[in-house]
């Protein structure tokens, strides 16, 4: 096993990432399962000051306690019973138990009870939200840091125009906070020029369907918001690879093949292989900001994603629906980096080089 | 070296703006009349020679809000970027000189903090603060969540310092780890440390305003993240009151906009690849 591993250095490569990430998983679950109870906020009071007040003192003592063990706070027996203590209170479960029983359930896929909308659970509320996020914020991500790169390269390696115009422009859209270009856009394209709609994701007089009706009326909702994450993915992408590009032409290698007479366009593909694997780590390590940012301009033009059901679980205090929110995002976060991480170790010959001289 | 900086036109630029901000900040109360606690109008007054930015949501002067907003977003970003500057040195040069296990293991506790998104941990921080969240608790959550770009920077660069002569030198002389951290490691990084602590500081401005944005910004202070998120909120982008929050969304980007260029102009002028 030992030797099987040395010799292949990708492999080893690629299972100590997983072992890392999975760590990492372990610690993110904890942060998500501890950090919302360092207050002191408690689900059941909030329903119970909801519901309680058109209920007599028994029914509402029934009530709570129901809550208490939907909500997994109290000790509950084998046939389904609360464990009482001698006065007749129940009995808390302690934080340790807490985890465990929040563990094993996240673990198959069951985020809870949602607190503002229940008895919805949270998994029908994120299900409902994920895929307006997702037809959002991918191809915006990934267009912006396609297209961002392509400009950043060719600002260092033109100059001219492309770096004197473009770049102090993109340096501008990368200072500008990602709520800003939103709030920005809204105010040229909807509320001045009124072509696009300010907010929301499709016409509230229209059904969700998949019908041509519904499909245009969406889409003409979608480019503000697309346009404002393309924007900042871009104009960040532009300056981190400009500098890459800056740096990697200084290199001997570029020198030599000018010397040499190479073609142009072929020094400039032998660039952009060099200055594109830092890039793409890049990507991995801001992905996790760009959804923040992302998850805001939603916010911003109250589409129905998930930065909006965060939004509304924040206002609300409802614990469940916020945890149940970022431990998703926190996953997927974890789960692009993986992916990524394992692209470079098959990509970048390097980081075979250095697990195979690793000893 | 400080004395070639100001050659650079854009560094210029981009101290004269900031430099506007701040003197705005600390002057304009004793000029104005700032008083963000009466009513002095309707709802979304536009403006008008008395109130030069009308009236939010409540009726309150729009121009007193961004002043006392500005001073407390620019407080934000001076507090958590000293926090994060300072929680990130200490760890980046540390793990960078000592090597072996406890490099190790600080660089893994900062790579885990990278990769979790901040926002989250930010997002459920502040909302379980809930009653007592102040201007400086979020300022000190920010700091303390924002410092991994910084430990990792520096550990790099302190890891190359590591094998200098001078270095080695002082080891020779029996200096401590501390010793040499704080008279031969540090000093080769200030011009490096300034960079990133005018960054962090832009971090943590924005920061604080995107916190505000989701409704966990300071309960005792107005910010110019909540007058956004007070205008978002109140359907001032619906109703077109523009004067409710475009100021601070202008102002917001010329902060961060001002502190992006210095940080840029003194990497070109710090960074010899960087010169033309």
């Amino acid at each position: 096993m030992q030797s099987f591993l040395e010799n292949h250095p990708r492999l080893r490569h690629s299972l100590g990432r997983a072992l890392w990430y999975l760590l990492t998983f372990v610690v993110a679950v904890a942060v998500n399962f501890f950090l919302p109870r360092l207050g002191d906020h408690s689900p059941v009071d909030t329903l119970i000051a909801r519901a309680g007040e058109s209920l007599d003192t028994r029914t509402a003592r029934e009530q709570e306690e129901a809550y208490l063990k939907e909500f997994g706070l109290v000790e509950v027996d084998r046939a389904g019973k609360l464990v009482r203590a001698a006065d007749g209170k129940p009995v808390e479960t302690s934080l340790a138990s807490q985890f465990a029983r929040y563990l094993s359930l996240s673990l198959r896929g069951d985020l809870g009870t949602s607190i503002l909308q229940y008895p919805k659970s949270v998994n029908e509320i994120i299900r409902a939200a994920l895929p307006w996020t997702i037809a959002l914020q991918l191809p915006a991500i990934v267009l912006g840091w396609l297209c961002g790169n392509l400009l950043g390269a060719l600002a260092a390696y033109r100059r001219g125009f492309f770096d004197k115009g473009l770049y102090p422009l993109a340096l501008l859209l990368s200072a500008i906070p990602a709520f800003c270009v939103g709030i920005l856009l809204v105010f040229v394209f909807s509320i001045e020029l009124e072509w696009f709609p300010a907010v929301g994701g499709y016409d509230d007089s229209r059904i969700v369907e998949f019908s041509w009706d519904f499909v245009s009326s969406a889409a003409h909702y979608y480019v503000l918001p697309f346009l404002s994450i393309f924007g900042i993915t871009l104009g960040h992408q532009a300056i981190g690879m400009r500098s890459m590009c800056i740096y990697e032409l200084g290199t001997d290698y570029i020198k030599y093949s000018k010397l040499l007479g190479i073609q142009e366009s072929k020094i400039l593909l032998y660039m952009f292989r060099n200055a594109m694997l830092p890039q793409l780590t890049g990507l991995a390590l801001a992905l996790g900001a760009m959804v923040g940012g992302a998850l805001i301009t939603e916010m911003i033009f109250s589409y129905p994603g998930l930065g909006m059901t965060i939004l509304t679980a924040i206002q609300g205090n409802d614990y469940p629906l916020i945890t149940g929110a970022t431990l998703l995002i926190t996953v997927t976060v974890l789960f692009a980096n993986f992916t990524v991480d394992l692209l470079i170790g098959f990509l970048d010959p390097r980081v075979a080089h250095a697990e195979r001289t690793k000893r | 070296m400080f004395a070639s900086l100001f050659k650079s036109a854009s560094f210029v630029t981009g101290l004269v703006l900031f430099g506007l901000t701040v003197l705005t900040a600390v002057v304009a109360p004793w000029v104005l009349h700032v008083d963000v606690g009466q009513r002095v109008g309707l709802a979304y007054m536009p403006p008008s020679a008395e109130h030069w930015l009308g009236t939010d949501h409540l009726g309150l002067d729009l121009v007193s809000l961004h002043i006392v907003g500005l001073r407390a977003s620019l407080y934000v970003g001076l507090v958590s970027g000293v926090v994060a500057t300072l929680v990130g040195t200490l760890i980046g040069v540390y793990s960078g000189y000592k090597g072996g296990f406890i490099d190790d293991l600080l660089n893994s506790l900062t790579n885990l903090f990278l990769v979790i998104p901040s926002l989250v941990v930010l997002i459920l921080l502040s909302s379980s603060f809930e009653q007592g969240r102040s201007l400086t608790l979020i300022a000190l959550i920010i700091g303390g969540t924002t410092w991994t770009w910084t430990a990792r920077a520096v550990r790099a660069q302190a890891s190359s310092l590591r094998g200098r002569d001078h270095v080695a030198l002082a080891r020779i002389n029996g200096y401590g780890t501390f010793g040499i951290l704080a008279l031969h490691i540090l000093p080769y990084l200030l011009s490096y440390l300034f960079m990133v602590f005018v960054l962090q500081t832009a971090t943590g401005i924005l920061t604080e305003a995107s916190l505000s944005m989701l409704g966990l910004g300071p309960h005792d202070s107005v910010s110019l993240g909540r007058i956004l998120d007070e205008a978002v909120k109140n359907e001032a982008l619906v109703d077109g009151a523009w004067w409710a929050f475009l100021p601070a969304t202008v102002l917001i980007t010329v902060i961060a906009f001002s502190l992006y260029v210095i940080n840029t102009a003194m990497e070109g002028v710090f960074n010899p690849r960087l010169r033309r």
